[in-house]
């Protein structure tokens, strides 16, 4: 691990966090928990930076969270939000990151299209494979609810995975060899 | 000393520095150019940031390849913008990365803080944060964490480009004060008039080394 | 700002970061596997009376939970109409006393000190290739990062603004990530300058 390497691990965790400050996109008339930006720190750091520095830029955060840092949006932060109802999700980004970092990286040709697929398989499908599970035992919801919630996201989270794919294919060009 | 034989530096194909052979010895040397005319490469250089494509860069006879640690705790290097040079979150901290690099025990570390944050009439800030700081103290931060690791020469790449005009004179009598060789890149002319020795850096070729009386001129004509 | 610690001399301050995270860990799982309302309305209650022992108004309290109202509600709302309102009041509420629970020893441990023992913890992974010192060069990095972060998204936003851009996220976006990878890239020059290892 160069000292580059390092700088861009934290670099990521930063962005992750200052994505947390940016305000949250409410929705379905304020009905719902609104959307916030912060899931794109996964999604940029595992198609920027691959899947091992990636997947620890998203280790740290979650360590940071876990240690009371109130780097979550709207200021959360502690070991409490990690057993709660989102924890599964947020526990989920490290191996997203990699996820996405892994595929991007092996593929690193592929045409935008794929590029997008592939983001979108580990920011949308496999965050949700680990964090839906969590919430429906968690908040006593049962499978089927807890899907019916996470419907309202998928929106959103396709808006980041086109932003993702956008940025992450321009700074590969202006930095080829980040 | 700092020797430069048959130095020359690219970027992939793209060639930035050509065929560059110079000793620097003298106390006080600026280094002026174009803006990509070379400067920053050429500072680079110096203390193993960059390292030749072709040619040897040497530092009190250690090589910037070979030797880059020992040339590294000779040459300390200030930069344009010291946002980026300022590692740590607080102003005490920082100042005690280079030293906790160097290996310097914690009484040390501790009293050349002190020294350096009274020189500069800044003890009221040691436990500051960093990035609060007005621009003309964070730059003397940046120069200050340099200073601690006590390096023989200090190479400095447009150390005042970010500042107003007192505080760029501020920095330039903070400069003048040093005992340390400095290597001063900048387009601050006043501030060099005085120096023993100009630079002139033009397509990545050394134009012109003289006096300031002789190579200001030239640099002048040079940009007309 | 990150650093949520209020100051104080109350016997919870002066408890090491490192069993007071472990006290966490385990009163955390504890309430977890126990499924009983009265026992999480308790336990709600005896956190925060903790927080009176550590002097910690109640105001500092609600603050903590208030950003997740929210998702109370909702989970509250879900919970009733779905399995009555004995599971949803136990539901929101266990939620409550963990976050209480862990934002009490956020708010009595500084940060500094909870690196400090992260990285003294870190210590014991150094077998399996674990650098304690690159990982807290890597948090106290991505502290400093944040700010920096905010103030090169508003210079940025004002630049497009000129240009009627500053609605257009990819415009924002795009120099914002850029100007951050190039401030990376200056970060690690200057801590390879200043005589780091790597
Ligand atoms: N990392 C790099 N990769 C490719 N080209 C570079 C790099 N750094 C500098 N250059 C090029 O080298 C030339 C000289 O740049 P520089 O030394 O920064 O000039 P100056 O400091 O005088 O403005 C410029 O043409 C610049 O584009
Ligand atoms: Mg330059």
């Amino acid at each position: 691990m160069t000292i580059k390497d390092i700088v861009y691990i934290a670099l990521f965790v930063a962005l992750t966090a200052a994505l947390g400050l940016m305000p949250p996109i409410a929705f379905a008339g304020g009905a719902l928990p609104p959307i916030t930006a912060q899931s794109l720190g996964v999604m940029l750091a595992g198609s920027v930076l691959g899947a091992k520095r990636g997947g620890y830029a998203l280790l740290l955060f979650v360590a940071l969270v876990a240690m009371g840092f109130p780097l979550l949006s709207g200021g959360r932060g502690g070991f409490g939000v990690l057993l709660g109802t989102s924890g599964g999700f947020i526990l989920a980004w490290p191996i997203c990151a990699a996820v996405i970092g892994h595929l991007v990286h092996k593929n690193a040709n592929a045409n935008i299209w794929v590029t997008g697929g592939m983001i979108a398989f580990g920011g949308i499908l496999v965050m949700y494979t680990l964090g839906i599970p969590w919430m429906a035992v968690v908040g006593k919801l049962g499978l089927d609810k807890s899907l019916a919630i996470m419907v309202a996201y998928i929106p959103g989270d396709l808006v980041k995975v086109v932003l993702a794919t956008v940025i992450a294919r321009g700074l590969r060009r202006a930095y080829p060899n980040i | 000393m700092i020797d430069l034989k048959n130095v020359s530096l690219s970027f992939g194909d793209h060639p930035v520095l050509h065929n560059i052979s110079l000793s620097l010895s003298e106390r006080r040397i600026a280094v002026i150019g174009a803006n990509g005319s070379g400067k920053s490469s050429f500072a680079r250089l110096l203390n193993g940031l960059a390292l030749p494509t072709s040619g040897t860069v040497s530092v009190d006879g250690f090589d910037t390849k070979k030797q880059g640690k020992d040339v590294r705790g000779r040459v300390g290097f200030v930069f344009q913008n010291p946002d980026n040079q300022i590692v740590f979150p607080v102003v005490e901290e920082d100042l005690a990365f280079g030293m906790k690099n160097l290996g310097l025990d914690k009484a040390t570390i501790a009293t050349r803080t002190t020294e350096i944050l009274e020189r500069y009439d800044m003890q009221h800030l040691r436990e500051h944060p960093a990035h609060l700081l007005s621009g003309g103290q964070k730059q003397l931060l940046a120069i200050s964490g340099v200073l601690v690791m006590a390096p023989a020469y200090v190479v400095l790449d447009e150390p005042t480009t970010l500042l107003d005009l007192r505080n760029k004179r501020r920095i330039a009598r903070v400069l003048n004060a040093l005992d340390q060789t400095i290597i001063h890149v900048t387009h601050d002319l006043d501030q060099i008039a005085d120096y023993d020795r100009v630079i002139v850096i033009d397509e990545g070729r050394v134009a012109c080394d003289a006096t300031p009386a002789k190579a200001i001129p030239f640099y002048q004509e040079l940009m007309a | 700002m990150l650093d949520l610690y209020t100051p104080g001399t109350s016997m919870l301050h002066r408890m090491s970061p490192g069993p007071k995270m472990a006290a966490l860990a385990i009163a955390a799982t504890a309430l977890f596997l126990q499924e009983s309302l009265l026992v999480t309305a308790l336990a709600v209650v005896a956190i925060l009376a903790l927080y009176r022992v550590a002097n910690i108004p109640m105001k500092t309290a609600l603050a903590q939970i208030r950003p997740l109202m929210w998702i109370f509600v909702i989970f509250f709302a879900v919970q009733w109409y779905f399995s009555g309102l004995t599971l949803a009041a136990y539901v929101v509420l266990r939620l409550a006393a963990l976050i209480l629970l862990a934002s009490l020893v956020t708010l009595t441990t500084r940060a500094s000190d909870m690196i400090d023992s992260m990285t003294r913890a870190l210590r014991l992974f150094k077998p399996i290739g674990v650098n304690p010192d690159k990982v807290s060069l890597a948090i106290s990095l991505a502290l400093r990062f944040i700010p920096v972060l905010g103030r090169i998204a508003t210079e940025v936003r004002e630049a497009q603004k000129t240009r009627g851009l500053e609605r257009s996220i990819i415009a924002v976006a795009m120099p914002l990530a850029i100007r951050a990878i190039k401030m990376a890239d200056d970060v690690s020059d200057a801590i390879e300058s200043r005589g780091y290892r790597s």
